[in-house]
């Protein structure tokens, strides 16, 4: 029987490669894959938790949350494609016109 | 019946305030339409012109003028009247039931700190109030004749009632804070008053100096209240005088903290009643009208500061310091102003110096404990300088407004009431026996010499003063009034007697110059003391030191003394006979003679020029380097940079709005973290 | 037999994810995602969640990353005109940041303790699915609307011309 805060370590320490991702990186697609990441680690929290208190909810937000990743991504790289064609660029630093 | 005129003490004040209401309105909705109508009709006219004697009286005298002249003395003879029977009321109780103080409503209340709006009548405040309402509503009446071609008749009226209503509340108040109040309504009146004729620059800026110059006591006597209320908790008389024995048994009112609060008062009194070194402003306020001068600058106003040492003498007395500090201020003062007086050619301006150097023997008066002769003084001298005043108002009429003495001359037959009026004022200042002056006078140069504050020295400086004055108010009189006529051909062609308006005031000052000394004849004259036993409550501490002090002196000596004081006054007059009457040549050639000294002393010693080059200058410079190096570069330089650092600033922070999505996500996860950490803060 | 495929599962999830965040070429970070997903999953199914697991190698693996591979070739963005990547004083900044994020998440992870009594049951798929349908019958429906509205803002956005 192992304890849970390993697994809430584990979702810590993927969260937190996910939010480097996010803010270190320029290109928008790996910026994307790491919001996955992000997704993914809260999971892991939402899984581990919810078995170790024997209740299903857990499983439940989890679903939800790969609902609204798959939503997310979705939506993400249609805006990509978009702005690519546009901009010609997937360089998010690139992309600052919400200066002003 | 007693009780219930008592009861109506606040009307004293009140009434005058009411000829304030009434006359404002007046003024500002009847007269000032009309006058601003006037001026422009003829614009070409210089506004300047109306000073003393102008063209107003050539139009049909307006309706409202018939009410101002006869509301505004009216409120105050009522006002006098008023006071007059609660003064009896007073009177009628034993001496050590008079005091009676009538609480109106809480005025100032914070804290431990409480000032009322209450009147106090004592025995003291008595005499003021019935000074003030007194022979300012003679004066008022006078006023009436001698204002009567002014354009702004109205707003003279209101200052003037504005100024009772003011003094009163000096008077009466029976806190610090409430005569605080009534002192700076009259410099605040005086100072509308010296400059009443405003077209005239010498006028405007007599106005500016006195209040400017007043500033400077004011100053004073506000620390001495924070003071007072700091040491007593309290501002009320009867409570600050009812604690100092405790206090002062108790240690925590040492004679440094009494000398500290008298020496501050006294140095506003100085402002007010123009003593060395703050006296510059009263000659100048001679620009006023001259029942002005009467009223403020001679009866009653600058007497405010005498008032208020004789009514803070619990404390002085326990401060001998100070005591020596306002003896010798006064005599000083005394003799000073007298020397300047004696060559003054301005009618009025050696009213003026005579008035700082009779103000100087009050002061000399309360220094050396005798508080009562100094109050004594103050009410004679009230009488026959304003009378003096008067009377010069009534020969300044007469001339069409000339105030030099080397324009006058023989005006005795074409004045015979002011001569006779004024002449008999002259006695009494010079301390001629019988008169009022003499009686007060002479009382303070014998306290000042037997008291136990007193001193040989003060004696002998009181002495000369009395003898220079003398001197110089009988060269006055001879100038004006008698030798040859050397008035301009066409003035002395309208010269004429003064309305009765003017002429019956004289006349009731006259008599009051000649009998208001009666009530005061000292002991070894056979006379019976009532004003020193009317006073007595008030001064219960100085009347004991003088008494004191009496004991060591004998009868003959105070004959001797007042036999030598009415020599040398009548050597002074003398003096002034035999170079103004019978060698009417030789003051000049004495002049002449001693070029330096006569030029100093005609120029006042210099004192404002040397103000001018000592205070007045380095103000004026550092203001002007406060404006350019201070305000110009420093303050203006902190605005500026107020600015130019919340534009450098708003164009830094502008940077932080990248417009980088990932900048913002990354200040999103610093809240996150920040407010992460501080959740889970141990 | 738990902490060891943890550990390992763990330990290549991880490893997965920084290869993500790190690689030059987003097909690479790509192909390194399906990993950390595949290992996440393998951990879901490690605490019993086996609907779970399966929908994370269907969707996530199947579809999300499928989605993304298929983005990448159709920008097929030129190695030379990638972005450059530089080491910013605002990159370090996140980068410190993040470090914290994990510090104070293993603080709060130290600190977690279990209240209650583990279920086998909890994620198996019959659990699931009785919880899906009966008390969170309306979330789950307004997921599908959710869904339907990502697909067709998804194709709003990308379509050429509406």
């Amino acid at each position: 029987m192992m304890e849970p805060s390993a697994y809430l370590l584990l979702s810590g320490i993927l969260f937190g490669i996910g939010v480097v991702g996010v803010v270190a990186r320029k290109n928008a697609l790996i910026v994307l894959m790491s919001v996955e990441i992000m997704l993914n680690a809260v999971n892991v929290a939402f899984i581990a938790v919810g078995s170790y208190l024997g209740d299903v909810t857990g499983s439940i937000f989890a679903f939800m949350v790969m609902t609204v990743a798959a939503a997310e991504a979705a939506v993400g790289l249609a805006i990509l494609i978009a702005i690519f064609r546009l901009k010609e660029t997937i360089d998010i630093t690139e992309l600052s016109v919400l200066k002003w | 019946m007693v009780g219930e005129i008592l009861d109506y003490l606040w009307l004293v004040p009140a009434l005058p305030l009411l000829g304030v209401i009434v006359n404002s309105g007046i003024a500002l909705f009847a007269e000032r339409p009309l006058l601003l109508a006037e001026d422009a009709r003829r614009p070409t006219d210089s506004p300047g012109d109306d000073h003393g004697h102008g063209h107003g009286a050539s139009h049909a005298a307006p309706p409202y003028r018939k009410l101002v002249a006869v509301l505004g003395p009216a409120v105050v003879g009522a006002s006098f009247v008023v006071s007059l029977l609660a003064v009896l009321a007073l009177a009628a109780r034993p001496p050590h039931e008079r005091l009676f103080v009538q609480v109106l409503f809480p005025w100032v209340q914070a804290g431990t700190f409480s000032a009322p709006a209450a009147f106090q009548l004592d025995p003291l405040s008595s005499v003021m109030i019935l000074v003030v309402t007194g022979v300012g509503f003679l004066i008022h009446v006078y006023s009436v004749g001698y204002m009567s071609h002014e354009r702004a008749f109205a707003r003279y009226f209101v200052y003037l009632n504005l100024f009772t209503f003011a003094m009163l509340l000096l008077v009466l108040g029976s806190n610090f804070l409430l005569m605080f109040v009534g002192w700076e309504g009259v410099g605040l009146c005086s100072y509308l008053l010296i400059g009443y004729w405003y077209e005239k620059k010498s006028a405007a800026d007599a106005g500016k100096k006195a209040f400017v110059v007043n500033r400077v006591g004011d100053f004073g006597f506000l620390v001495a209240m924070f003071l007072i209320f700091w040491t007593f908790g309290s501002v009320e008389y009867t409570e600050v005088f009812a604690r100092i024995p405790g206090l002062a048994a108790s240690g925590v009112l040492t004679t440094g903290i009494a000398t500290a609060i008298t020496l501050l008062l006294f140095v506003g009194a100085v402002g007010k009643s123009a003593q060395i070194p703050l006296y510059v402003w009263l000659p100048d306020a001679m620009e006023g009208p001259t029942p002005v001068s009467a009223l403020i600058h001679a009866a009653t106003m600058v007497t405010a500061g005498v008032y208020m040492v004789a009514r803070t003498n619990a404390l002085y007395l326990l401060a001998p310091t100070s005591m020596m500090v306002v003896a010798v201020v006064g005599a000083a003062t005394a003799i000073f102003s007298a020397t300047i007086g004696i060559t003054q050619n301005d009618i009025k301006r050696v009213l003026a110096y005579s008035t700082v150097s009779q103000l100087g023997y009050m002061f000399l008066a309360c220094g050396v404990g005798a508080f009562t002769a100094g109050i004594f003084h103050l009410m004679t001298h009230a009488f026959f300088k304003a009378l003096l005043f008067l009377g010069s108002g009534s020969v300044i009429h007469a001339l069409a407004g000339e105030q030099d003495m080397r324009k006058m001359g023989s005006l005795k037959n074409h004045l015979p009431v002011t001569f006779v009026t004024m002449f008999i004022a002259t006695l009494a200042i010079s301390g001629i026996p019988g008169l009022s002056g003499f009686f007060s006078k002479d009382e303070i140069l014998w306290k000042s010499f037997s008291s136990g504050h007193g001193h040989a020295g003060l004696w002998l400086v009181g002495t000369a003063a009395a003898g220079i004055t003398a001197f110089y108010m009988f060269r006055l009189v001879f100038l004006t009034f008698f030798g040859n006529s050397r008035m301009d051909p066409e003035v002395e062609k309208h010269v004429h007697e003064s309305p009765y308006s003017m002429t019956v005031p004289l006349m009731i000052l006259a008599v009051l110059a000649v009998a208001g000394g009666w009530v005061g004849i000292p002991h070894v004259l056979g006379g019976h003391n009532y004003f020193e036993e009317w006073l007595a409550p008030v001064f219960a501490h100085g009347a004991a030191g003088a008494a004191h002090g009496e004991a060591h002196a004998s009868a003959a000596l105070e004959y001797l003394l007042m036999a030598t004081s009415v020599g040398v006054a009548l050597c002074g007059i003398g003096l002034a006979w035999y170079l103004y009457r019978v060698r009417p040549s030789k003051p000049k050639e004495i002049a002449d003679r001693v070029p330096g000294l006569y030029g100093v002393v005609l120029n006042k010693y210099y004192v404002d020029e040397i103000y001018d080059v000592a205070i007045v200058r380095k103000i004026v410079n550092g203001s002007i380097w406060l404006w350019e190096a201070f305000d110009a570069t420093f303050i203006d330089g902190i605005v500026n940079g107020v600015a130019a650092l919340v534009q450098k600033a708003g164009d830094r922070a502008r940077r932080v709005q990248t417009g980088v999505v990932g900048n913002y996500a990354l200040s999103l996860l610093l809240g996150a973290v920040i407010l992460v950490g501080f959740l889970i803060w141990p | 037999m738990e902490p060891v495929l943890f550990v390992i599962f763990g330990a290549i999830s991880v490893g997965g994810a920084i290869m993500v965040v790190t690689r030059r070429h987003p097909l690479a970070s790509a192909l390194y995602l399906i990993l950390t997903l595949f290992s996440v999953a393998a951990l879901f199914a490690l605490r019993q969640a086996h609907f779970l697991a399966a929908i994370q190698v269907i969707v996530y693996a199947g579809a999300v990353v499928v989605l993304f591979i298929f983005v990448i070739m159709l920008i097929n963005v030129p190695e030379n005109r990638l972005p450059m990547e530089r080491l910013t004083g605002l990159r370090f900044l996140g980068v410190t940041v993040a470090g914290l994020l994990i510090l104070e998440s293993a603080l709060v992870a130290r600190r977690f303790v279990m209240p209650g009594t583990p279920d086998a049951d909890s994620g198996s798929v019959e659990a699931v699915g009785r919880a899906l349908f009966t008390d969170y019958l309306l979330a789950f429906e307004l997921t599908s609307v959710l869904l339907l509205a990502a697909v067709i803002g998804a194709i709003a956005l990308a379509k050429r011309k509406i």
